[in-house]
């Protein structure tokens, strides 16, 4: 694989930017409804839901399958995002919610006077957008400042992160926080005075679709780089990378933020598609799903996890409609199986396909 | 009312029609002080009328009062038999009422020649007490001859007067119950503080719940250490398992929750086995689902061992996905074959209840039992790992495989037993929690955090370490959930933890030598 993106490669960025910014709108709205080329609300919002698991998956990878490091708190980060948009997002519902109240409707039930203090930018955009991205990017560069300096690594870290989710739920779950509790927010009705409607929600899809190609190919160029190479040392021999005279803890501090902020990206665009954000989002079960999209896919490789982020995500919809009772089963299963069987996930099988295909092809002897 | 008012006047000896009715008709206060004139007057029929309130067994009809035993219908009072008209009324006694009517019966019990029976008629009356049975007390106090329970019937006229609208009555209540041991009396005093209008009395109040209430802080404080202590049992049974298959093997098993929860459901099944054909036996069926839940969580998980964790030896982050999906599973199939719902498991009898070591602080039997369950469980693991050929086996595939292979040690099936067994403490852990806490298909999911916690702390391959770092989280955590709330105390319990990793990555007891550098 050539180290920047090829001919091909450009093609393919630009067909998939045209297939999300494109093709999905003029499926949804421009084709009439009855026409077998519709693309139903559903799908459209099932496509926007899985763009934004694709970003997570892509910010897993970055962190798991180059640098070697697994989180399994990326939810919080993702919540954290999709909570400073909610904040914003609740701001914006203004007199309409149930109490006709400057004030969200859960405030007005816990019979609060006044906004939090960390309410105090939340009727802005351009300031709580900052925030989406700031407060989780903070957050990491604290935590992982912590973490890596006394070089807690592998398994250890892995726990941590998941203990680390798993605070901040119940955190999240008490009303005191200010967050809106176990039921978090909901009941959004416009993002900076439109309302949320389905072109809204197309465009929201289309936008998730284009920060995915944006972040694929800055991944792409962080892989390639220098700095990515080192990362890839790390992972493959950190005592090496720090024999030779590189400090580990700066490379690993700046792709660990970088992925918290994807993720916490992700977020932000998720909320307002589905339309809710709640603690259930930091679940340390949420946060290890997004590890088996990348592993699914396959780690190590930046398209894989987005195929792992559909693949999961689609047999998931799928499944809970047609089998409920049996998804958890095909999930477990799934776990084993990758970890077992396809230790390179499906682009690793492709690949594996692909080579026997093209050796036979040439001659039987070649294979040798 | 006005009934009421005039079955008062009418003090006799014996329970008239109309003191029948004032007692089952009315608003509850005016029953009540009706009731407690007759207790007072010690009227003798009144005792198997108050059982049949309580039974349900009064109708009223046209202003009378009927006992309704069966088909044999008597007018209350009279005991004439009647037929019971056309749309008599059942005597509705909402939970006040229910009180006054089992306190009546409790005061009755008062005279009786039994110190035992006095002494829980006294209790009964705890909840119920009411300036109008005061005369009664004295009675019963000038009869009684045991001292400790004049002392304790002093405490209830206490109790009774202190809501008196005799400000020296008030008074006095409130420096006697400065002596009563009893814990309920801080609410009562703080409750009479708030609205007393009396300087002296208030004074009297204050001093009094300062004394009560220094003694009983003891109280509370030896609570928080046995609630963190039984918590830390639990833990450390929880985390023993994981000690094992961790700490020894080095595979992180996310199912082990599960193991647990597998060992909760046998006990689960164990009891309806012991309720459908041993049910003479049924309150040693703990006893028996001990070695069950050890076996089949041990089964299950030498199952696991050979059908999927061996593959993955040496690789810790694969392990956690796969032991991830299969805990899933796990948790799909008891969903499957027990329901979604929380099943019941009750506490055998000589689990219930609790010994009494202080007027506020009760031990609970069961968490005592645990306590000793899991030293037990300890001092049986380390004889087992320390003592034992396969523990010889085990620490030596732990410290060497390559050698001890040499040596002649079937590895791989070491590596099955070890996990088997730790599956099987996993079993027993949740055997435990059944007798505790909820039996349902996520019951392991809210301990995989704290116990991995544990065993993070306690450093791998150290059995002591597990155990101090079990048994210190939880009182540390009960300790500062006492003082801010549950979640803030498990928040600055992880905050914590990532600190003191700072200081020493390796956990408490640190292997030293090669075999700690991974």
């Amino acid at each position: 694989m050539s180290t920047q993106l090829g001919v091909r490669g450009w093609t393919g960025v630009l067909v998939a930017l045209v297939v999300v910014a494109v093709l999905v709108p003029v499926l949804n709205l421009a084709v009439a409804p009855g026409s077998a080329l519709h693309l139903s609300d559903f799908y459209v919002s099932l496509v926007g839901k899985i763009l934004c698991y694709a970003i997570c998956a892509l910010a897993i990878d970055l962190i798991w399958g180059y640098t070697g490091i697994l989180s399994l708190g990326h939810g919080l980060f993702f919540a954290l995002g999709g909570y400073g948009m909610g904040m914003y997002l609740m701001r914006q519902i203004g007199r309409d919610g149930q109490y006709k109240s400057d004030m969200p409707d859960f405030m007005v039930f816990l019979n609060w006077k006044d906004f939090p203090w960390h309410w105090a930018w939340s009727d802005s955009f351009a300031a709580q957008m900052l925030l989406v991205v700031a407060v989780p990017g903070l957050l990491a560069l604290v935590f992982g400042w912590f973490a890596f300096r006394s070089r807690i690594k592998g398994v250890y870290f892995s726990i941590i992160t998941q203990a680390l989710t798993f605070a901040a739920m119940l955190l999240f779950f008490r009303n005191e926080t200010g967050f809106g509790g176990n039921n978090g927010f909901t009941d959004f009705k416009r993002l900076l005075g439109i309302p949320i409607d389905q072109a809204m929600r197309v465009f929201l899809c289309a936008l998730s679709g284009v920060v995915l190609v944006g972040f694929f190919v800055m991944s792409r160029a962080i892989v390639h780089s220098k700095y990515g190479r080192v990362l890839q040392a790390i992972r493959d021999a950190e005592s090496r990378v720090m024999f030779t005279g590189y400090d580990p803890v700066a490379y690993k501090l700046s792709i660990w933020t970088l992925s918290a902020v994807m993720c916490a990206v992700a977020g932000a665009l998720y909320v307002p598609q589905v339309g809710i954000i709640n603690p259930s989002e930091m679940s340390p079960a949420a946060s290890i799903e997004m590890a088996i999209w990348a592993a699914v896919g396959g780690r190590g490789t930046l398209i894989g996890p987005i195929i792992g982020a559909f693949f999961v995500n689609g047999a998931k919809s799928w499944f809970t409609v047609a089998f409920p009772e049996f998804w958890l089963y095909f999930l477990g299963a799934l776990f084993i199986a990758v970890t077992l069987f396809l230790p390179n996930g499906i682009i690793g099988l492709l690949r594996k396909l692909g080579g026997i295909l093209s050796s036979s092809r040439r001659s039987p002897e070649a294979r040798k | 009312m006005l009934l009421g008012l005039m079955a008062c006047s009418m003090a006799a000896r014996a329970l008239s029609p109309e003191q029948a009715l004032a007692i089952a008709q009315g608003d509850s206060d005016a029953r009540i002080a009706a009731l407690n004139e007759r207790v007072t007057a010690q009227d003798a029929q009144l005792a198997p009328f108050v059982e049949a309130l309580l039974a349900d067994e009064v109708r009223l009809a046209g202003g009378k009062v009927y006992l309704v035993r069966g088909s044999a219908v008597t007018v209350a009072g009279s005991g004439a038999s009647a037929t019971l008209p056309e749309g008599a009324e059942e005597v509705v006694n909402n939970n006040r009422m229910r009180q006054a009517l089992e306190g009546a019966l409790a005061a009755f019990r008062l005279s009786s020649p039994d110190r035992e029976a006095r002494a829980k008629a006294l209790a009964d009356l705890r909840d119920v007490i009411d300036e109008g049975l005061v005369p009664l007390l004295e009675r019963a106090a000038a009869k009684e001859t045991d001292e400790r329970l004049k002392a304790e019937l002093a405490m209830l006229k206490a109790k009774a007067l202190i809501g008196s609208a005799d400000a020296s009555r008030r008074l006095a209540a409130a420096e006697l119950l400065a002596n009563s041991p009893d814990p309920a009396v801080r609410s009562l005093l703080m409750e009479q503080l708030a609205q007393e209008s009396d300087a002296a009395v208030k004074a009297a109040l204050q001093a009094s719940l300062v004394k009560v209430e220094s003694r009983l802080v003891w109280g509370e404080r030896l609570g928080v250490l046995f609630t963190g202590a039984s918590l830390g049992s639990i833990l450390l049974l929880v985390a023993l398992g994981l000690a094992i298959t961790y700490g020894l093997m080095g595979v992180i098993n996310m199912a082990h929750g599960e193991l647990m929860m597998i060992g909760a459901y046998a006990t689960f099944v164990v009891q309806n086995l012991f309720k459908a054909y041993l049910p003479e036996a049924f309150h040693w069926y703990v006893l028996a689902a001990i070695p069950v839940a050890f076996l089949t969580s041990a089964l299950v998980g030498a199952v696991l061992e050979r059908s999927v964790i061996r593959w993955l030896y040496g690789r810790p982050l694969e392990t956690l996905l796969a032991t991830w999906g299969i805990s899933l599973m796990l948790m799909q199939a008891v969903r499957s074959i027990f329901g979604a719902q929380n099943v019941a498991v009750e506490n055998p009898s000589w689990l219930s209840g609790g010994v009494q070591v202080l007027p506020n602080l009760t031990l609970p039997y069961n968490r005592i039992a645990i306590l000793v369950f899991a030293a037990l469980v300890l001092v049986g693991m380390a004889l087992l790992i320390s003592r034992t050929r396969l523990g010889l086996f085990v620490r030596g595939v732990t410290q060497n495989r390559r050698i001890a292979a040499c040596m002649g040690v079937n590895t791989a099936r070491v590596d099955t037993y070890a996990f088997a067994l730790g599956a099987g403490i996993a079993g027993l852990a949740g055997c435990a929690l059944s007798q505790v806490g909820n039996v349902g298909p996520d019951l392991g999911q809210g301990y995989i955090v704290d116990s991995f916690m544990v065993v993070v702390l306690g450093g791998v391959g150290q059995l002591a370490g597990t155990v101090y770092a079990a048994l210190g989280l939880g009182v540390l955590g009960k300790l500062l959930e006492g003082w801010q709330g549950a979640v803030l105390a498990k928040i600055i319990v992880l905050v914590l933890i990532v600190v003191f990793i700072q200081k020493r990555p390796q956990g408490l007891f640190a292997l030293k030598g090669r075999s700690a550098e991974s």
